[in-house]
């Protein structure tokens, strides 16, 4: 299973360029979701007029050399490691989620792009990557959802009840487990079963609702949080510092503070 | 004024929730981030400002001390054990204040007051507190401020 191409596998039913059209709609319907996100919440006018005041507070000019170095340390550390959420479980969670979920989409288009044909040979490493991505992104998400989720952790609701923010996070594990589900039946070849016909049904459903729900979910904060890192690094560079106070500069007088609890009194 | 959030910088980490005294401070049930649900019931006290790791949450301060238009945020740095204000006005003035954080551990830490030596007279009549300046640790005199340095347009 593991190192079996799914896609090689339904071309033999479904003619490749049928997958192809899919992964180009699903990118469309990204960019559609998300350019409506930015119509309707106006966060991309409010992101830069807030750019704008923040360079009017500036105390000082980067140079372009400062200015690159700094969101290439942002890339790394603050995205890369999404430093934000601090130590602990939520990180964790959040890590596998991120890198499962590029690890799977990346497999895919390759998959679907390059190896998606009867006559063509997949290097095992792709199903492999995509396999893995899938499971990683189940396991962070399904952390996440059943014991991470803030409102139930925090505000003690009922772990089954759901909300709109829970779209996002629940079409993401549904699409990751119906595909990891629909290449294990595939690969077993159950010939004039419909098991893994059902799974493939359910996997295309739930990448529509995953990338046709942008506009309704928390899919774009893959795009806005970044962007608001990059800011957030580049304001503490430039002095403006979203007008919050500098660093303290003489701290030794007041020696150690305690690290307060995590909010866990629920 | 009530606090807000700014969605740009919350991660819906729950320590607001946690925190608020007013129980005020819900997750938003469409992108899961922290909101005050009940600006007219927030006391102002501040802790969720103060507890917010990635200061995402705002107050607009009392207009006795600053104007309209004025901005006044909160650097809490735990590792340094300080807590830092800084008031911008709407003219430009900048006003920086750096206090300590005085959390204490519960139940640690219990002054044993009784054990300690009575004041005398001249320590009661002093303008200096029990415990002043070693307690503030900084072993100096205590800052006088004078009076040129006073609110500005206001005589005495």
């Amino acid at each position: 299973m593991f190192t079996i191409n799914p896609f090689a596998v339904l071309s033999e039913t479904i003619p490749s360029i049928f997958l192809q059209s899919f992964v180009v709609v699903m990118i469309g319907l990204i960019i559609l979701g998300t350019v409506m996100d930015i119509i309707h919440k106006k966060n991309v006018k409010y992101f830069f007029n807030n750019a704008k005041k923040a360079k009017k507070s500036a105390t000082r000019e980067l140079g372009t050399g400062e200015r690159v170095s700094i969101i290439a340390k942002t890339v790394v550390y603050d995205i890369g490691t999404t430093s934000e959420l601090g130590a602990g479980k939520r990180r964790v969670a959040h890590l596998l989620g991120m890198y499962g979920t590029i690890l799977f989409w990346v497999a895919s288009v390759v998959m679907i792009f390059f190896y998606a044909s009867s006559s063509s040979t997949t290097p095992s490493l792709w199903p492999i990557l995509w396999h893995a991505g899938a499971i990683m992104t189940v396991l962070g998400g399904a952390w996440f959802w059943f014991f991470l989720r803030l409102d139930v952790y925090s505000e003690a609701q009922p772990w089954y009840r759901i909300i709109q923010a829970d779209l996002f996070v629940l079409a993401l594990i549904a699409t990751s487990l119906f595909g990891l589900i629909w290449s294990y039946l595939q690969s077993l070849n159950l010939d004039g079963r419909w098991d893994d016909k059902v799974f493939l049904v359910f996997y295309i459903v739930s990448n529509l609702v995953l990338f046709g729900g942008v506009y309704w979910s928390k899919f774009a904060h893959m795009f806005y949080k970044p962007g608001a890192a990059i800011q957030k690094n580049l304001a503490e560079a430039d002095g403006s510092r979203d007008n919050l106070p500098p660093e303290a500069d003489a701290p030794e007088q007041f020696g150690m503070g305690i690290k307060r609890e995590a909010p866990k009194h629920y | 004024m009530s606090t807000f959030v700014y969605m740009t910088r919350c991660d819906g980490c729950g320590h607001c929730v946690d925190i608020c005294p007013s129980d005020i401070m819900h997750i938003d049930e469409t992108i899961r981030r922290a909101k005050n649900i009940e600006p007219n019931f927030c006391w102002e006290c501040y802790s969720c400002v103060k507890a917010c790791p990635n200061h995402a949450i705002d107050v607009r301060g009392y207009a006795d001390f600053a104007p309209m238009g004025h901005s006044v945020r909160v650097r809490r740095e735990e590792e340094k054990g300080t807590i830092s204000w800084r008031i911008k006005f709407r003219n430009g003035t900048e006003k920086n204040f750096v206090s300590p954080i005085t959390t204490k551990p519960w139940g640690k830490f219990i002054p044993k007051l009784a054990e300690g030596d009575k004041p005398n007279q001249g320590e009661i009549n002093s303008q200096i507190l029990y415990n002043e300046p070693e307690g503030l640790n900084t072993n100096k005199e205590l800052p006088k401020v004078e009076k040129s340095a006073f609110k500005k347009g206001v005589y005495y």
